[in-house]
């Protein structure tokens, strides 16, 4: 599937920043899920940081904007050409083994709540399972926009039963690290249908080690597996570390961010 | 009754590097012993140098007793401590390059990989970035314990930031003001390049994209914190400037300094604050100590960090059992130093044996620190030995077991005269293009009779350390 992508981030800051540091995951993964065709970021009055790929298989890139600034635009576009691996994922190139995916991290720390959704998980085999999983997230959490906030944690959002993608996708970490699987946060893009049932074009699901498959990633806000709808930018043990931009401003005073994201597909 | 080796005298002879020290003591009466110590305390308060040895805490202001007494290694002895220190950094910072790498040693089943990969000091964010000449631990200070004429055990590693060094230099600068003729009679050898030596070593790390002479910083917390004397002092006597995280911008591929002069770019940065106050926007988001961006920089050869970002998984109490290991796995070589031997209670035979030896044995738990957790059999009452069985019964993998060691001893300047005190040892070992180790170290002191805690937040003092020439 031909997708294109139209991602703007605008940051309006309430008065003059010195200056502001970001570090994007904004690249697709190189892998056989997806092949760019064209793909360009810009960033308002920006400077060009040092680029490197981390040990996940991330393209990182830092950027810098020397103040006195009041907005800065992030724009994203490019297309991208995606193939459905039925959900795994193929060829990306990444040295951290799976196992120190097994780690807790704030956001996906386990209580009772989650403790009792992975325990009651069953499957004989690791895939299995983690199907079971992931179905047990998308039913224990209803996907309500506005219920929670970034700062939410996994706990938090299966007490409430209501969260977002983050959120189901925080519950769906916890729960496999709690059966020994490795798993990990993955944010990327969405192409949904305009009949009005998708969620967010900017889009979050897990990944879950299966041993003999590899990374497969498990979408339980859609309660489907990741397919030739999704672009993969990157992945980290919980949102914070896999955010497509993380920065920070220099200066005092608030800032308001806006995020508009348009995915199409090009063949119609 | 323990016998304990006594560095200066053997069989009631003295040992050939304390020949000279004889004389001098006996000739020393003992008012002018009071009036010297008097003198060096005030020397040390004139300095500024205070109580916070390897970050212990405690009293700021409280000034770490000093002992006049030196503790002396033959060159001879050194020489053979000297390769086994420098073996055991290269090994070190080889399993650090493999683990942030393909980590072969975990492959090869040498290491079990949930040690490593889940360890709190390893950081995901360094996978795959490789530190200029592979270097990721600068200065290693390795703690010693000696317990005959041949016999050293390692007792921890210390790869991130250790701490201490500026006693070494104090201490040596010290005896030489105030016992001038002792350095005439001995073939001391120096430890005053030491600081010229840690900035040679830090600029021949420079990053790549460093075109021009490397600009080197050490990057405090600041003022309030334990150790920023130290900081101070190595900044000074390195003729590099001290700054914090304030005085610090990322911009485009680089790392700045703010100067009276305009920004000024930095190559190298000796860092003295941990891990996870170093970039708020790759490691903890609430941190003001560090600098935004900087993690992506040194990420991409802009800058370099000593020690790298991750070094601490060398260093930990539980990777410590396998450093042996690592020596014959990454040099082809036989460990020159021994780990002193310990018992892990996750095994179970070993289990057994520590739960019938506890009398006898100092049981730790894995991952805590500072003395805490911890039994020291010998000192201990039935009553404790029981309480802590219970404790290790009911979570035998949170707990090892080591023998109490006989720590030598050096004489020292006590209330009645000069006696025998219990000492250890840090070399501190610097990496960089070459590996370098100046002929010398901390030796702290257990100054109350007949205590084995050298720790200067329970009487511990410190002593100048010779290695005389060969």
């Amino acid at each position: 599937m031909k997708l294109t992508v139209e991602h703007v981030t605008t940051y309006v800051y309430d008065q003059p920043v010195r200056g502001v540091v970001q570090s994007h995951r904004l690249l697709p993964t190189q892998c056989q899920n997806q092949s760019v065709e064209r793909w360009n970021v810009t960033v308002s009055d920006g400077m060009m940081g040092g680029s490197f790929r981390d040990g996940a298989g991330d393209q990182v890139q830092a950027w810098t904007v020397t103040g006195p600034v009041e907005r800065i635009e992030v724009r994203v576009t490019g297309v991208v050409t995606t193939t459905d691996c039925a959900g795994v994922l193929r060829g990306n190139r990444e040295l951290i083994p799976p196992v120190a995916w097994l780690g807790e991290t704030g956001p996906t720390m386990p209580d009772s709540g989650l403790k009792a959704l992975a325990a009651g998980a069953s499957g004989e085999t690791a895939l299995p399972l983690a199907h079971d999983l992931s179905a047990r997230v998308s039913e224990a959490i209803a996907y309500t926009p506005g219920a929670t906030d970034a700062h939410t944690t996994a706990a938090e959002a299966l007490e409430q039963g209501q969260g977002v993608c983050q959120d189901h996708a925080h519950a769906l970490i916890a729960c496999a690290r709690l059966r020994a699987l490795p798993a990990r946060y993955v944010s990327g893009y969405l192409f949904t249908d305009s009949d009005g049932t998708g969620h967010e074009a900017a889009h979050a699901w897990a990944e879950i080690w299966i041993e003999g498959l590899g990374w497969v990633g498990f979408d339980p806000a859609n309660a489907c597996c990741p397919d030739e709808r999704y672009i993969r930018l990157g992945c980290g043990a919980d949102a914070a570390a896999a955010a497509p931009i993380r920065g920070i401003a220099r200066g005092p005073g608030s800032e308001r961010m806006e995020i508009a994201v348009a995915i199409a597909s090009a063949q119609q | 009754m323990t016998n304990y080796f006594n560095e200066m005298m053997e069989n009631g002879a003295v040992r050939a590097p304390y020949a000279h020290l004889q004389g001098w003591v006996d000739q020393m009466p003992a008012e002018l012993r009071n009036l010297k110590q008097a003198e060096a305390e005030a020397l040390f308060r004139r300095i500024g140098i205070t109580f916070a040895v390897y970050g212990e805490g405690g009293d700021p202001d409280r000034l770490i007793p000093f002992d006049m007494f030196p503790r002396v290694f033959s060159g001879q002895e050194w020489s053979r401590l000297e390769r086994g220190i420098k073996q055991r950094a290269r090994a070190l910072n080889a399993f650090l390059a493999d683990v942030y790498d393909r980590g072969e040693i975990v492959r090869a089943g040498r290491l079990p990989a949930k040690l490593v990969y889940l360890n709190e000091a390893y950081e995901k964010a360094v996978a795959g970035i490789r530190p200029p000449k592979g270097v990721y631990s600068h200065i290693v200070g390795i703690d010693l314990v000696r317990t005959g004429p041949d016999d050293f055990f390692v007792l921890e590693d210390n790869c991130r930031t250790p701490s201490g060094v500026s006693y070494m230099l104090e201490n040596r600068e010290i005896m030489m003001r105030m016992f001038p003729e002792l350095f005439a009679q001995n073939s001391i050898q120096p430890v005053e390049a030491y600081p010229e030596i840690l900035r040679r070593t830090l600029a021949s790390v420079a990053p790549e994209k460093c075109d021009s002479e490397p600009n080197v910083v050490i990057l405090t917390p600041g003022h309030f914190n334990s150790a920023y004397y130290e900081h101070s002092f190595l900044a000074d006597m390195m003729g590099v400037e001290l700054v914090e995280g304030q005085d610090l911008f990322v911009e485009g591929e680089f790392v700045w300094m703010r100067t009276t002069e305009g920004p000024r770019k930095v190559d190298v940065i000796y860092r003295r604050i941990d891990d996870a106050f170093l970039d708020p926007l790759c490691f903890r988001p609430d941190s003001m100590l560090g600098v935004p961006g900087l993690m992506d920089v040194y990420r991409s050869g802009g800058v370099s960090i000593c020690s790298a970002p991750g070094a601490g998984v060398a260093d930990d109490k539980a990777v410590y059992t396998f450093v042996p290991e690592m020596v014959r796995f990454y040099l082809g070589e036989e460990p020159i130093l021994q780990n002193v031997p310990t018992w892990q209670c996750a095994r179970g035979d070993e289990c057994k044996y520590v739960l019938e030896n506890l009398g006898e044995l100092v049981v730790k738990e894995v991952h805590g620190s500072g003395g805490y957790g911890m039994l020291v059999g010998p000192k201990s009452t039935k009553e404790q030995i029981e309480a802590f069985r219970a404790k290790i019964e009911a979570d035998p993998d949170n707990y090892i077991a080591q023998p109490t060691l006989a720590l030598s001893t050096v004489p020292s300047f006590v209330e009645e005269g000069v006696a025998p005190r219990h000492v250890d040892l840090r070399p501190y070992c610097l990496v960089g293009e070459r590996i370098e180790l100046v002929p010398g170290g901390l030796t702290r002191v257990a100054l109350r009779e007949g205590s084995l805690v050298v720790n200067s937040s329970q009487g511990g003092g410190v002593k100048d350390t010779w290695v005389l020439a060969e």
